[in-house]
């Protein structure tokens, strides 16, 4: 009974009803509908805050100034993805009822959170469970025909689905509108959001960049020159085993030949560009290739010139064997 | 024996969602076990579909999306090879397209679909530009409206090349897909690996600030330790958040208010200065 109260009084808090934030749920199904190469998610960010923006904001001033701040770069896994939604309703009913949240603060937030959240979802969902309920529903229905196998995919994946979606970004949000109450709590929680912010930035450029430098800067040493005393060492090892040897010499031949496989030095190994780079600096490609972006950005070059420019330069160092 | 009108657009329909839900990842009408196994059962040919479904749906299992990472296109895979099988059903009505024939098809197409999405996703840039525009001015149905116009570009992503898969003979259309030059599919593989880098750029150019950067680097420097996932880098990011919010004076300065363990250095400041 008290629960209940308590919760619909918490309830009476909040600035967007249960029916708009079940709205923006669903919304979240098209997160990816306008994945672009230069921000990605961030359309389809926008997208799913529409409703939100348009209930807290009436002035054009304000609701352009929410829509652009959410038109920045955003990606992650789109399931995961849902908490951070929850948190962002939550800072922006925060701000709109006038608490001190800048842009950089909000968009730090997002960026924080949605590394090591693209680090749960992606082994869960894509990792683990598709294969999972795939493989079942292949194996045990659809391979002898059956109709069942379709359906039971389907219905599996998308009741989990929404329930994730729905329960995490009520979390979120609820837990986002706790941390707004208090605003010493909200300064330390926006900062902190921009040093995780910039921390997992540091952390994700190398990694999900793809840049590999494909020549092959040396082979090592193979052939008779190696494999020949490795195979005389063997010769006797067999001929001591087959022989009239008695048993100690003939543990120790086999003692030796052990010894001998576990140093066998393979077959050629090709050393390339990229292996010479990682024992230096590993993702420094993409570092360089970063902060050369950030000048061409600091210089006014237009964002989609950039990426066309890259575009062109990734296709020729392919073809010339820079880059594989 | 060709396929009526009614099972063409029901065809174009599940391409048109499989391409849309190729992109979303959400539905997951782009898989095989579902999409391959609509276009059987819309042919009439349900039994022979599923099961080319399935098959297709174990190739592909392991293949995801990760990061900004695209895999081979699961959603014109899926819906071509069904396609091609369906084709092939002579005066009868019996398939003549076996189901491994199917699947050895698949993959060339699952490549080709890589490209179209490829372009597709910088095709897109000129859409999220016009919904710059209108987020300049504060018009929300502008933008939702520009999202629309994306996931429509999706959609016809599979749904132009499955129209021309039922327009055309078969055998011309796997010569064009063949015919695609390895140079320019893979070149644009490795230059969409490196275009994310703007991305990063633009919202690095938006957040950092002189006392953020030191963490940029760290993070940079932690970040070749693979054994440490993006989980565990989170709460190293966490607790480098805290340890700094704990230090810094910033957050612990007396404004006068006591707010709570956070005010205590500044307390202390306030102490020694009251006693002078």
């Amino acid at each position: 009974m008290a629960d209940k109260k308590t919760q619909k009084e918490l309830e009476a808090n909040y600035a967007l009803p249960k029916s708009l934030r079940f709205k923006m749920m669903l919304r979240q199904s098209f997160e990816q509908g306008s994945w672009n190469f230069e921000r990605m998610h961030n359309l389809g960010f926008a997208y799913i805050m529409a409703p939100a923006i348009a209930k807290l904001y009436s002035s054009k001033e304000d609701r352009a100034s929410a829509l652009k701040r959410h038109m920045e770069f955003f990606n992650t896994h789109p399931y995961v993805a849902s908490p951070i939604f929850g948190v962002t309703m939550a800072l922006e009913e925060a701000k709109s009822k006038g608490a001190d949240i800048d842009d950089a603060a909000i968009n730090g937030a997002k960026v924080g959170m949605m590394g090591p959240l693209a680090g749960v979802g992606d082994p869960i969902f894509w990792g683990t469970l598709r294969p999972i309920i795939g493989a079942f529903a292949a194996t045990s229905f659809a391979q002898t025909g059956s109709i069942l196998g379709p359906i039971i995919f389907f219905l599996a994946w998308n009741i989990i689905r929404y329930s994730f979606l729905w329960f995490t970004q009520e979390i979120g949000y609820r837990e986002g509108t706790a941390i707004t109450k208090d605003l010493s709590i909200l300064q330390k929680f926006v900062y902190g959001s921009s040093i995780l912010g910039m921390f997992i930035m540091g952390v994700l450029v190398p990694r999900w960049t793809t840049m590999h430098w494909a020549p092959i800067f040396s082979t090592t040493k193979t052939g008779s020159d190696v494999t020949k005393p490795f195979v005389s060492a063997m010769k006797k090892g067999v001929q001591t085993l087959t022989g009239d040897a008695d048993w100690t010499n003939k543990a120790k031949a086999l003692v030796d030949i052990k010894d001998k496989l576990g140093s066998f030095p393979g077959f050629a190994t090709n050393s390339t560009m990229q292996d010479t780079m990682d024992k230096i600096v590993p993702g420094l490609g993409p570092l360089l290739l970063l902060f050369l972006t950030l000048w061409l950005i600091k210089k006014n070059v237009k964002p989609i010139t950039i990426i066309l420019g890259y575009f062109v330069l990734g296709v020729l160092l392919y073809v010339v064997g820079l880059l594989g | 024996m060709s396929l009526s009108i009614i099972t063409i657009i029901l065809i174009l329909v599940i391409a048109f969602l499989s391409g849309v839900d190729g992109n979303l990842d959400s539905f997951q009408f782009q898989q095989p076990i579902v999409a391959t196994s609509l276009i059987g059962i819309v042919a009439g040919h349900p039994k022979e579909g599923i099961m080319l479904g399935a098959a297709l749906q174990l190739i592909s299992l392991a293949w995801m999306n990760i990061g900004a990472a695209m895999s081979p296109d699961v959603s014109l895979m899926s819906v071509a090879s069904g396609i091609l099988m369906m084709k092939s059903a002579n005066a009868d009505g019996v398939l003549q397209m076996t189901q491994g024939q199917a699947v050895a098809a698949a993959i060339p197409i699952a490549v080709f679909g890589l490209f179209l999405k490829t372009m597709v996703r910088i095709g897109t840039l000129s859409i999220v530009h016009v919904a710059d525009k209108y987020a300049e001015q504060g018009n929300i149905k502008g933008v939702e409206n520009m999202h629309r116009v994306g996931m429509i570009l999706t959609g016809l992503q599979t749904a132009v090349p499955a129209a021309a898969l039922l327009a055309f003979p078969s055998s011309f259309m796997m010569n064009i897909i063949n015919a695609m030059p390895s140079w320019l599919t893979n070149g644009l593989t490795v230059a969409a690996g490196l275009v994310v880098v703007v991305g990063y750029a633009m919202i690095i150019n938006m957040m950092a600030t002189a006392d953020l950067w030191p963490f940029f680097a760290l993070g940079f420097a932690l970040s070749s330790l693979t054994e440490l996932n993006l989980i565990q880098m989170g709460i190293v990011g966490v607790v480098l958040a805290l340890i700094y919010l704990q230090l810094s004076p910033k957050f612990n300065g007396g404004s006068g208010n006591s707010n709570g363990g956070g005010a205590s250095s500044g307390g202390e400041l306030d102490a020694v200065l009251n006693d002078y």
